[in-house]
């Protein structure tokens, strides 16, 4: 085009009207698997009048609706929102790879459940991101919807990309492609983004020359910044040191706060409980409510326990009264009580005596899941014993007392065995045991541990129900993760995982036992995204181009793809993995902080290295860093529902709690 | 108790299989809080039975459901339609219920025939569709194959026949189709049989006729 002429260049796509997406839908639908995935109308549902309400936000879970649906972060979200009356949210998931090339040939974009409105019309996009293998999809999801992939690339009337879940912990793989990220919990700080975008809207709203309405899209990413717990990644500068690691992260505009601290709800709010009922049969068709939140164990490779800290509880009548409310709204066959370690909430006892006699005869599968491994934790399934379930499921982790010491999970072998023995007696045929390979400094020996504790658990079954006791194994692979104490350690190489898992196969043989272990490459992958850099982000864009998404699928990820993305970056995979690093590396997400001290996961990494074990912090609080942050939260809400200790400085001054003991 | 319930699965429940229908029958009675029978045995499940699988996809304006209930103690509790219609899913509309004798016979062998309307979604000549169904019509017998089988579609054929235009201007059929236990017509094979691929039209079950 000549220079000087006025004539707009670029191709505005006018966006397809839900009824135009419908249409075209009802002849694509009968060519697909599961075409329920793709219509909503579940019971529940939210839908609004659209012309009535200012701020639109999709919620997008990036997989398949069979698993996103029963998402409880969505389910709260899609609640909240809903809520106001200013608001709507309607959701999106990844639709099946059937589904995708048929919308792709019939230019259908991705499109809302509810009101069929294709995504591109949202003010909002908010992708739940509670895993990395999610991240090609999310890409993928941006494209299908039209919407320019990259942050930098989006013009005034496309749509605020933000993501949030605990894989935005390290968000700097996704930098290039979320505007903003919610660290921590999102449901306070939903509401406080949906009035920005509605006041900078409010604000800044014009209708440019081709009729598209358009906003100040800077003015909205700086007072996004200014929320506490919202990252916006282009106000950041981040250097490199020559080998690759980081020199620097900082901010390069005012707005930006230098350290961005996660989001906690002090209390936790009413539970949802009208959940939505999908018309078709998902991987967990159930209702779920979050008996507390945090976990005070301090299992050192546990990424949940650290940066979802502090506990806090829900009291035993109101789990009982949502439980009872959302069986009412839904109708549902199973109930789960989710928390990261059941055992400890403190009133589990009457929790379970109650849920029990409550749902006793409805038919009503109750899941309880994490718990300890003791005697008592087979007195509490026997109370909600469903005639359905025939496995009890125990996670030791690791098999050798060293081991144990190491990742600070500390049970005795007998202990192990006195509760399995005490689960047959009970009439369960089958118990799963979750182990991990891969911790640090593992030897084939403590591998070898892990099978001659299933050849003595299953001897303890045998002895009970003789042929038909069952052990399976469930041995996962160990990924360090951002925000532990085993952030510095190197991740297993695949001959070392190959040769631990060839020998778990060989000593694993019969009917009586099953084995199941994840692929080689689907941990490298996990591992590289999970403590990658900015540099990534581009390696994860070069491998959606290649063709990746589903990497969470083992059928459908592909390594090979991965590795070229790599080679076309010149970066080396090992870099991320296999490389353990140096006590006072800056690491790509040390300016995102959980409140957890780097040092006190250090000296907790150190501890570990000399076997040493730290106590469940209820018994003595170790000073990590909460009480500090929270400390004026602290003093608002000193209840017993937050199981730190109480701080009793006035604001400002030093807290006292930190010494412990 | 033994409950007859005629509904309507539309919209959303459209892509709904009758599997799933089931398990929404299930909730649809648990949340309106009537004592659902459970078959006795190592694995209890409800006593429910519809009397014929509607293919994913098809409309149903008439579709019927038996189910079991334990007697409700209180005779003002019996207003089942008003119990239960503010319970069901969106595209789930019940139009009648009735108490049925416990011990008739399964609703899948009372089955004879069903109805159909299918809409073209494409535009189509009239008189090319017209000739297509008087020549299907005027065969003895039509063998077709469907899964490996072969069988004859025409004495399962009952009537067929082009519907006057209507208002939306697409082309209408109406047929019925026998539909009894190993002899069940399918509206997409006569479809095929006429050209029509079944993808562009819009099939809506209109009627279960039964013994
Ligand atoms: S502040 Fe103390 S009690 Fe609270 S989570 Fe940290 S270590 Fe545990």
């Amino acid at each position: 085009m000549a220079a000087g002429q006025s004539a707009v260049s670029v191709i505005i796509p006018t966006m397809l009207s839900p009824e135009q997406i419908e249409s075209r839908l009802e002849r694509m639908l009968l060519k697909v698997q599961k075409p329920g995935r793709y219509v909503g109308g579940e019971l529940n549902v939210v839908v609004k009048d659209w012309d009535e309400i200012s701020t639109k936000v999709a919620l997008v879970f990036p997989d398949i609706y069979d698993i996103g649906i029963s998402n409880l972060g969505l389910q709260i979200l899609y609640d909240l929102v809903n809520q106001r009356p200013d608001a709507l949210a309607e959701r999106a998931y990844a639709p099946w790879v059937d589904m995708e090339a048929l919308m792709r040939s019939g230019d259908i974009p991705l499109y809302s459940l509810e009101s069929k409105h294709p995504l591109a019309a949202f003010d909002i996009l908010g992708f739940s991101l509670p895993y990395e293998t999610l991240y090609t999809n999310a890409l993928n999801l941006l494209d299908l919807s039209g919407i320019p992939l990259r942050s930098a690339e989006r013009s005034a009337t496309d749509p605020l990309i933000i993501a949030g879940g605990h894989a935005c912990f390290n968000p700097e793989p996704m930098y290039a492609f979320i505007d903003a990220f919610v660290i921590g919990e999102g449901e306070e700080v939903i509401g406080e983004i949906i009035d920005t975008v509605k006041n900078v809207k409010g604000q800044t709203l014009k209708v440019n020359d081709v009729g598209h309405s358009t906003f100040d899209r800077e003015l909205l990413l700086r007072e996004l910044a200014q929320i506490p717990g919202v990252y916006v990644p282009r106000f950041y500068d981040v250097s490199y040191h020559e080998d690759g690691t980081l020199a620097s992260i900082i901010p390069n505009v005012p707005e930006a706060p230098k350290t961005i601290i996660k989001r906690m709800v002090a209390k936790l709010p009413p539970p949802t409980t009208r959940f939505l009922v999908p018309n078709i049969d998902v991987v967990h068709n159930r209702v779920s409510v979050e008996v507390m939140r945090g976990c005070t164990r301090g299992c050192r490779f546990c990424q949940a326990g650290m940066i979802t800290r502090p506990v806090r509880e829900r009291s035993v009548e109101e789990i009982v009264q949502a439980a009872e409310a959302a069986v009412d709204a839904t109708g549902a066959e199973e109930l789960a009580l989710l928390s990261l370690s059941s055992s400890d909430y403190t009133d589990i006892l009457d929790l379970v005596t109650r849920i029990g006699e409550k749902f006793g005869d409805k038919h009503l599968t109750v899941s309880l899941p994490s718990l300890r491994i003791d005697t008592v934790s087979v007195a509490l399934m026997e109370k909600l014993k469903d005639r359905r379930s025939g496995g009890f499921t125990l996670a030791p982790e690791a098999a050798t007392e060293r081991m144990r010491r190491i990742i600070n999970k500390f049970i005795t072998d007998e202990q192990l065995l006195e509760t399995a023995r005490a689960i047959y007696a009970r009439g369960w045929t089958n118990i799963k045991l979750y182990f991990m390979i891969g911790h640090p400094s593992e030897t084939l020996e403590d591998v070898q541990a892990i099978a001659d504790l299933c050849k003595r658990v299953l001897v303890e079954g045998r002895k009970a129900l003789g042929g038909k006791a069952k052990v399976h194994a469930g041995v996962s692979t160990f990924i360090p993760k951002p925000h532990t104490p085993f952030q510095w350690v190197a991740v297993d190489t695949v001959e070392q995982i190959r040769a631990k898992q060839e020998l778990l196969m060989h000593e694993l043989r019969g009917p009586a036992f099953k084995l199941s272990w994840t692929p080689p490459e689907d941990t490298l992958l996990e591992a590289w995204l999970a403590r990658g850099d900015r540099r990534m982000a581009e390696v994860v864009y070069a491998a959606w181009k290649n063709g990746t998404k589903f990497d969470a699928w083992q059928d459908q990820r592909q390594f090979e793809a991965w590795n070229a993305a790599f080679a076309s970056q010149e970066l080396d995979p090992a870099f991320y993995t296999h490389r353990p690093r140096q006590s006072d590396e800056i690491f790509p997400w040390d300016h995102i902080s959980d409140a957890v001290r780097k040092k006190t996961l250090y000296a907790d990494y150190s501890r570990s290295l000399e076997g040493e074990i730290r106590q469940d912090c209820r018994e003595e609080c170790y000073a990590c860093g909460i009480l500090p942050t929270f400390a004026a939260t602290r003093r608002e809400f000193p209840g017993i529902y937050w199981k730190c200790p109480e701080v009793k400085s006035p604001a400002g001054g030093k807290q006292t709690a930190a010494g412990g003991g | 108790m033994r409950l007859r319930i005629t509904f309507e699965k539309s919209g959303a429940l459209r892509y709904t299989g009758h599997l799933d229908l089931h398990s929404l029958w299930e909730r649809t009675v648990r949340r309106a809080r009537l004592p659902l029978a459970y078959t006795q045995g190592f694995h209890p499940g409800p006593k429910i039975q519809l009397a014929s699988a509607l293919p994913l996809g098809f409309i149903g304006r008439a579709e019927i459901v038996d189910l079991w209930i334990n007697e409700p103690g209180d005779a003002l509790e019996r207003n089942f339609k008003e119990r239960l219609q503010p319970s069901a899913p969106p595209g789930l509309l019940i139009s009648s219920v009735e108490v049925v004798d416990e011990h008739s016979p399964a609703l899948q062998t009372q089955m004879v025939s069903a109805e159909y309307l299918v809409t073209l979604l494409d535009p189509a000549e009239r008189p090319g569709l017209e000739n297509g169904i008087s020549a299907l019509l005027a065969t003895v017998a039509l063998p077709r194959e469907r899964r490996g089988k072969t069988y004859d579609l025409r004495p399962l054929i009952e009537s067929l026949c082009l519907l006057p235009e209507g208002e939306s201007g697409c082309l209408q059929l109406k047929m019925c189709l026998a539909a009894r236990e190993g002899a069940t017509g399918r509206p997409e094979e006569v479809l095929d049989t006429l050209g029509i691929p079944f993808e562009t039209t819009r099939i809506e079950r209109t009627g279960l006729i039964l013994k």
